[in-house]
């Protein structure tokens, strides 16, 4: 090898850097790892759904009506641009599990009677189809069976127009359609209490009344085709059938939360990477720097025996390259690991039948390439200056380094200041650029502490504001139908009720200028007990007389705001449109509603004094017998508990919050303790000599550490405000960015977050400061009196 | 100057120096026997290796013997724990060194204002300083200072806690003559006027013509000690 003995001077140097090494090494990892963790769970995620939606012939526009004749269907596929049209009943229904009290809903819907749906394909995990001969049989959905532990040749209670019937399971299903599984009115998933469930047309249509007749249609759309022509021309096809307003893909509801979830996950999958590698690349340049710096007599050498510039550069920029590259390595290998956890825990929250991880070579090499260039680039001045030093200058010591007094100490505060303290001051003085650098590394730390704990009590907010300040009631009962008022008093008389009131709930579209957006509007009676409406402030309000609330959300989307007139499209019964004027804006969370009182919800639709959603207080001893009499009732579609739905998100989201916000502690401990370590070793590195000759006029150990830790002491305490200010923002980003229809993330910053951010930092300035103090103690007092520096 | 036993601020007694070095040790000191005394003024002469050094930094307390006695004003230092070293240090040695060691980021009087802080009757730092001859360089920083100057700020920095003993190694090694011997001239001074015990260890003979007794080391051992009959001043001194 041509090269052996700088080969070998740069292993050895390596080693002999190794803890520093390490620590940037870690940042390296960090950042690397959390970039192709997410950017190749995000595109096996949509590797997965793609292939998914593919595979199994995924509608593109959706339709739910009351009731149309199967001879309809002839029209819609003559719709142009449609390539294929398939009509089903789907309808609500009420389960009973051997074994387990809580009410249960379901989604029943049809496919064709011996063969699978040629659109929305289902995917059997398990058994077979179910025989369009018999009466009982059913697929159920996987998250459904897995939850409840049912199988093929399991039985199950459905309560069918008010008649218990037993199912038979023959077979464990998957479907694109419910990749997202939720019951209606519900906001989590709750897979123990709401399952989708798969029946042969024939005893379906014949159970429900629905024989050769459909209420839903999927459509899949000719090449090219454009969706908002079709979606236009089958509404116009089913108005006088009930159609609710058909929609595309993106208003689906399972491939919608999808997509969202993607969306956050592509955000994640930049912004943390980024800060890694900019703290990274300024450790690099700290240490190679300094490096260079003690080095210049050996360039000087190297030179002199005619080693060219260019192959002393080489030597330097291969050192920065060892540890960038091991640490590439490392975050490749971290991230596929962390990719695969996180794939799977995905693939198996969405239910996707099949996992495709995919890490496309493309993407490391990308990675790669980014991470080396902003290594390259950050120590390129520093490569640059061993490159450029002339040997006879290299050989002399490097200039002495000129200090003045600090700008603390103009003011006239000097007197405050003891020698070491101003030592302090000076030095950081000195290298403002290093200073800052350090200090905004360590505020990067604890910005990224504060975004673990701002999502747990985004959450905590934003469950707070739906089920303590918005939801009063126990339970949510919704209807087949709307009925009389009249008809909520055989549910009062439910032994255990002991409050009920009624809600009208309505899918509409509201139209403002151009804009248009479908949602529910919720009819709520003027004195409503249980259904509170807040204000922007948080504050409960009474529900305006007249005219429309809107959540503040939709009114963004939209561009209007109080006082403005929108249009609202009933999209059930006789779908008339009536200009209602905007009275309030409304902050909530969790959905996109409108509300308005009772009686104008009634009257909009034409219709008297009806409800189709009842809101319920009970006595708790008495909840299972409610529960019982509820399901025995035929107008009930569905019943939620609000104590299960909380306890279902704490089930669902709080692991994964929590594991979030432990990943995001430790990716800040290593930023921090990488900033701290390497600062305060450079700095013991410059600073040695004095420190040591201050030792040898009589300063105790502690005295010496003091000046030495005092600086990091200092940085550590400007970064926290600078932290704060810096995770406040990030938090910010993020509220902002996962900003959608489905959930909107208050920024809530609570003083535990901002505890919790300063604690870790300090911790791991504390743990550095350690080593560096071990390390001060076995410095040799004779030893450096003996050399020049 | 006949020595007065009362007088007697060093004794050592047979130190011997034992560096393990791995495979071999090094003897850096075969049982030396001495005495200072306060106010004299000492140069410890001997080659690169003569284990000058080491002496020197056993009886400043940078490092203790492996063997023998030291007392520094009848306190044994061969015994004494890590704190109490640095509390010697602390009050009642001072140090010159051939590289200085200043500390870059303060200035000439901040820099004896180190020692002042910590030591229990020091003098001003411009007191020192002025005794060195660089009461009109106070707020210059080390950088801003010639290497003569530089080295004249480390020896008003170790005078300036009234020490009993001055400790200089090779204080001349990094300076040209002349600036030497302006360097010289402010150790005789302050050993003439503050009554404090000198004790210059180098290699350079023409230093020892200037001492009042002079202290020959080969190979760890001293091998004679001369008193001065006629004691130069530094400007007659040649090197």
């Amino acid at each position: 090898m041509r090269y052996q003995a700088l080969q070998t001077k740069l292993w050895r140097e390596l080693w002999h850097m190794r803890g520093q090494v390490l620590a940037i090494m870690l940042v390296i990892v960090g950042g690397v790892s959390v970039c192709v963790m997410s950017l190749s769970t995000y595109d096996s995620l949509l590797n997965t759904r793609d292939t998914y939606y593919r595979e199994h012939n995924f509608g593109q526009v959706f339709a739910k009506l009351k009731r149309a004749p199967g001879s309809l269907m002839r029209s819609i596929t003559e719709i142009p641009g449609v390539a294929l049209a398939e009509s089903r009943v789907i309808a609500q229904v009420n389960l009973e599990v051997p074994g387990f009290a809580d009410p249960v809903s379901g989604l029943l819907t049809s496919i064709p009677d011996g063969r699978q749906p040629r659109i929305n394909r289902l995917y059997l995990v398990s058994g077979r189809l179910p025989d369009h001969r018999r009466d009982n049989e059913i697929l159920i959905s996987d998250a459904f069976s897995e939850a409840q532990r049912l199988k093929a040749g399991d039985s199950l209670v459905a309560i069918i127009n008010g008649r218990r019937r037993s199912m038979a399971i023959v077979g464990v299903a998957l479907s694109p359609e419910y990749i997202y599984q939720i019951a209606p009115g519900a906001i989590f998933p709750d897979y123990k209490r709401f399952g989708v469930l798969w029946m042969a047309n024939r005893p379906l249509s014949a159970a429900y009344d629905m024989d050769g007749a459909f209420n839903d249609v999927v459509i899949q759309l000719q090449p090219g085709a454009s969706a908002n022509g079709v979606i236009d021309r089958l509404d116009l096809l089913l108005q006088r059938y009930g159609g609710r307003g058909a929609y595309d893909r993106d208003e689906q509801f399972s491939n919608m939360f999808l997509k969202e979830e993607f969306t956050q996950l592509k955000t994640m999958a930049y912004l943390f990477p980024t800060i890694f590698l900019a703290v990274a690349v300024f450790l690099l340049n700290v240490v190679i720097t300094r490096l260079v710096s003690t080095q210049r007599d050996i360039i000087a050498i190297l030179k002199a025996f005619g080693y060219s510039n260019g192959q002393v550069g080489l030597h330097y920029a291969q050192l920065v390259m060892v540890i960038t590259v091991l640490g590439i390595l490392g975050g490749f290998a971290l991230g596929i690991y962390l990719g695969q956890i996180t794939t799977t825990t995905y693939t198996e929250y969405y239910r996707f039948p099949v996992l495709l991880y995919t890490a496309r070579p493309l993407m490391f090499l990308g990675v790669g390439l980014v991470t080396i260039l902003t290594a390259l680039f950050g120590t390129w001045r520093a490569v640059h200056i061993a490159v450029k030093l002339p040997p006879a200058e290299a050989m002399r010591p490097e200039p002495p380094q000129y200090y003045r007094r600090s700008w603390l100490e103009t003011l006239g505060l000097q007197r405050w200041f003891s020698p070491p303290g101003k030592m302090i001051v000076r030095h950081m003085q000195k290298k403002p650029l290093k200073t800052g650098l350090s200090i905004i590394g360590l505020s990067m730390a604890g910005a990224i502490m504060m975004v673990g704990n701002f999502q747990t009590d985004a959450v905590k907010m934003m469950m707070h504001v739906q089920f303590n300040l918005a939801q009063q009631q126990d339970l949510e009962v919704t209807l087949y139908e709307p009925v009389a008022t009249s008809a909520l008093s055989s549910l009062r008389a439910i032994p255990g009720v002991e409050y009920v009131e009624g809600l009208r709930k309505v899918p509409i579209k509201l139209h403002y200028q151009h804009r248009s957006f479908r949602t529910s509007l919720q009819g709520i009676p003027a004195d409503s007990q249980l259904q509170n409406v807040l204000t922007t402030e948080l504050e409960n309000i009474a529900m305006p007389e007249n005219g429309l609330m809107v959540v503040e959300h939709l009114g963004h989307k939209l561009g209007f705001s109080t006082g403005d007139v929108v249009m609202v499209e009933s999209l059930e019964g006789q779908q008339r449109t009536v200009p209602v004027t905007v009275t309030a804006l409304s902050q909530q969370y969790l959905g996109v509603g409108s509300y308005m009182r009772r009686e104008n919800v009634n009257r909009l639709m034409g219709e008297g004094d009806a409800v189709n959603t009842v809101l319920m207080s009970i006595d708790p001893e008495l909840a299972d017998l409610v529960y019982q009499r509820l399901k025995e009732m035929p107008l009930v579609a569905s019943i939620n508990i609000r104590q299960t739905v909380i306890e279902s998100f704490h089930n669902t989201l709080k692991q994964v919050l929590l594991t979030f916000t432990f990943i995001n502690a430790v990716l800040g401990a290593v930023i921090a303790f990488g900033v701290v370590y390497n600062t305060v070793r450079i700095a013991l590195a410059e600073h040695g000599r004095e420190l040591v000759s201050m030792r040898v006029l009589g300063y105790t150990h502690a005295e010496v550490a003091y000046i030495l830790l005092g600086e990091l002491a200092l940085m550590t305490l400007i970064s926290l405000p600078l932290g704060f200010l810096l995770g406040t923002w990030l938090c910010e980003f993020m509220s902002y960015n996962m900003k959608s229809d489905l959930f909107r993330v208050p920024l809530v910053l609570t003083s535990y977050t901002y505890a919790f951010s300063a604690l870790v930092v300090i911790v791991s300035a504390l743990v550095s400061g350690m080593l560096v103090w071990r390390r001060l103690r076995t410095l040799d007092l004779v030893e450096v009196l003996k050399t020049r520096e | 100057m006949p020595p007065d036993t009362s007088d007697v601020v060093f004794h050592a007694e047979g130190i011997t120096k034992v560096y393990d070095m791995g495979e071999v040790q090094v003897h850096a000191l075969r049982g030396v026997s001495l005495d200072l005394y306060r106010g004299e003024f000492v140069v410890m002469l001997g080659a690169s290796g003569s284990g000058k050094s080491t002496l020197l930094n056993i009886l400043g307390g940078l490092d203790t013997a492996t063997d023998g006695n030291v007392t520094y004003c009848g306190k044994n230092l061969t015994r004494a724990s890590n704190r109490e070293l640095t509390d010697y240090r602390r009050h009642h040695v001072g140090f010159v060194f051939q590289f200085y060691n200043l500390i870059p980021s303060l200035t000439a009087e901040e820099n004896v204002a180190v020692v002042t802080e910590i030591a229990d009757d020091p003098m001003l730092p411009a007191e020192a300083l002025e005794l060195v001859g660089l009461g009109d360089r106070l707020h210059h920083f080390p950088a801003q200072l010639s290497g003569g100057q530089q080295q004249r700020v480390a020896i008003a920095r170790a005078i300036a806690k009234r020490p009993a003993v001055l400790l200089c190694d090779e204080p001349t090694g990094a300076l040209d003559s002349t600036t030497g011997v302006v360097v010289l001239e402010a150790l005789r001074r302050v050993n003439r006027e503050l009554n404090t015990t000198v004790a210059i260890i180098t290699h350079n003979a023409g230093i020892a013509e200037m001492a009042d007794r002079v202290i020959y080391l080969i190979d760890g051992q001293i091998s004679d000690i001369k008193n001065n009959e006629s004691i130069k001043t530094p400007s007659e001194i040649v090197w």
